[in-house]
């Protein structure tokens, strides 16, 4: 296969006479990389306030933006699944995203991609919490260079937790693989193009190394393969710290948002029914950590209709 | 999402009574505008890009060329096209599918401002008569929505055509990545929108305004006060007066956004 490869290069080289390079003697790749640097990643959560959640992230030239909304009724009802919330994931490219401007309509490309990302969201949600629902996640591409999937399943997923949607993990993503015979981590474009390339894409619960999307072009070895998870695997850490990173930077930052109008109504709204149980629930909000196994246990039946209590009180404190 | 039409029809109501009083919700004059941000190059694979936010409203535009053939009846010009998508980034209730009624509508008055005004020559985007000639593309993206998407769009529209740099022309193709110098524009093209919300004329809505409206007026004007192109939407109407108002106040903010544009 090797041999192959290094065929449809010299070829190609005869043809353009330019002398394309990928890696240098140095092992440093035409942007100045090391084989496994990854390129810059910028992580920026909370960034729309019309969505429930969303995240704008730079990876490299790549440049996307992710709105969150929901759980919410699903709409057409028969999309409705009774056990559980569906994610609807809808990847798109802006028309000037690329080199060549890409008709607006989305193609069998853009179908796929949203498919196997909404699905590598799956198992990071607490889906079964919130049955007959939908969390609609919509990314757009501004502009791109190698690796849009993966840079948007990583917004995504931040996007999932800034909506506030209970996750058992985060999900990030990586592309290792292979340009003139090296392995190396996050291809651009130009590395993406190499004769030989391989382009492996692969996305994370970082904390269990679970893969949740796994998508490849080229031509490997399985050796190959089961280096390049690990590598991946390895190297993912970096963006899962990230993204770690942007949220808790978002979630320092949030207040709750008004909506024009929506200030006097919340003041106007008589608390009394709430003051009622008012002592009892704000010993817990108040001291989150005093949670215990044992409260839950002499509280089993009342656990049910406190819990919107306990959220109104919440709310009112961060407006203090 | 129906807390969310809740929320709006609440918006509706205190827009309208802080009218009675005589005062736009935000404060703003009748005839101001909020505050515009204008942040070009977003896109380093467009042709030209700008990202415009105007108050809360969020735009970003792009732009492209293609190669096609010319149309018959016009086989030395080249073309121009406007697309425009709202899209869930910027609201929760604009829908992924086809494009609404809304978007073309959009996308069709931002597109009649520009080429109404006649501020590409559509001549030197020939590349040989009546077989190649360039098209044009400009894409936009609302990223939120707060109102007064048209004047945004078109502010946005023209930021990236400011910018754009010519796609390189070679043996009749695309050399992608290589520019030759920058597209001329003869005009700076603009849209200016009224709202009519009750009997008041209100420049640059918000999106509570832009609910409780009765009726919009857009038109494409040009910095020599040439007008362009019109579009009245919405239910209700204006009267004679109320336009021409509109297009004085639509001349003077248009005149003060193009400094803004021009940087």
């Amino acid at each position: 296969m090797a041999k192959d490869a290094k065929e449809i290069k010299t070829k190609k080289t005869a043809k353009s006479e330019e002398k394309l390079w990928w890696v240098d003697s140095k092992g440093k790749r035409i942007d100045g990389r090391g084989l496994n640097d990854l390129r810059n990643i910028k992580i920026q959560a909370g960034v729309l306030p019309n969505a429930d959640g969303s995240c704008y992230l730079e990876w490299g030239q790549n440049k996307v933006l992710v709105s969150v909304n929901g759980p919410r009724e699903v709409l057409p009802k028969h999309q409705a699944n009774p056990y559980k919330a569906i994610v609807r994931y809808t990847y798109r490219m802006a028309a000037f995203s690329v080199t060549e401007r890409k008709n607006p309509r989305p193609g069998r490309r853009e179908t796929e991609i949203s498919k196997v990302s909404g699905e590598a969201l799956e198992k990071a949600i607490f889906l079964e919490r919130f049955p007959n629902t939908a969390i609609d996640i919509f990314v757009e591409v501004l502009d791109a260079n190698a690796g849009t999937r993966i840079a948007c399943l990583t917004a995504a997923a931040v996007a999932v937790a800034d909506a506030g949607i209970p996750m058992r993990d985060m999900v990030s993503g990586i592309t290792v693989g292979r340009a003139d015979g090296k392995w190396i981590v996050d291809l651009n474009k130009h590395e993406e193009d190499a004769p030989d390339a391989v382009d492996m894409a692969v996305a994370f619960l970082p904390n269990t190394k679970d893969v949740t999307l796994l998508q490849m072009d080229g031509e490997i070895t399985p050796e190959d393969f089961a280096a390049l998870m690990k590598t991946a695997a390895e190297n993912v850490e970096k963006v899962y710290e990230l993204q770690k990173k942007a949220l808790k930077e978002s979630f320092e930052n949030k207040k709750p948002e008004m909506v024009p109008g929506m200030e006097d109504f919340m003041n106007s709204t008589p608390h009394a029914e709430h003051e009622e149980h008012g002592e009892r629930v704000s010993l817990k909000a108040k001291d989150p950590l005093s949670f215990d196994a044992s409260d839950y246990d002499a509280n089993e039946n009342t656990e049910l209709e406190e819990n919107p209590d306990a959220e109104h009180e919440a709310f009112d404190g961060g407006k203090e | 999402m129906g807390h969310m039409d809740i929320l709006m029809e609440l918006q509706r109501n205190k827009v309208l009574e802080s009218l009675k009083q005589g005062k736009r919700v935000s404060n703003r004059a009748f005839d101001e505008y909020r505050n515009v941000e204008v942040i070009t190059n977003v896109s380093e694979n467009a042709n030209g890009s700008a990202r415009v936010k105007l108050g809360k409203t969020d735009v970003i535009a792009g732009t492209k060329f293609g190669i096609q053939e010319p149309f018959p009846d016009t086989p030395n010009e080249g073309s121009i096209s406007v697309g425009a998508e709202l899209t869930p980034l910027a609201s929760p209730l604009n829908e992924v599918g086809p494009p609404s009624t809304s978007e073309v509508e959009l996308a069709r008055v931002v597109d009649r401002g520009i080429r109404e005004s006649h501020c590409i020559d559509l001549e030197s985007l020939c590349i040989t008569e009546g077989e190649k000639v360039l098209s044009l593309y400009v894409d936009v993206y609302a990223v939120n929505d707060d109102g007064n998407m048209f004047d945004a769009a078109s502010m946005a529209a023209l930021a990236a055509l400011n910018t754009t740099r010519m796609s390189k022309v070679e043996d009749g193709a695309i050399v992608y990545g290589e520019y030759d110098g920058m597209l001329k524009l003869a005009n700076q093209p603009l849209l200016s929108t009224t709202y009519k919300v009750g009997n008041h004329l209100l420049a640059d809505a918000d999106l509570g305004e832009e609910k409780a409206m009765t009726a919009r007026f857009s038109f494409g004007g040009t910095e020599k006060g040439v007008l362009t192109a019109f579009q009245k939407g919405g239910s209700g109407s204006f009267t004679l007066e109320e336009l021409e108002k509109s297009v004085e106040m639509g001349l003077k903010n248009a005149k003060m956004l193009r400094k803004l544009l021009k940087g």
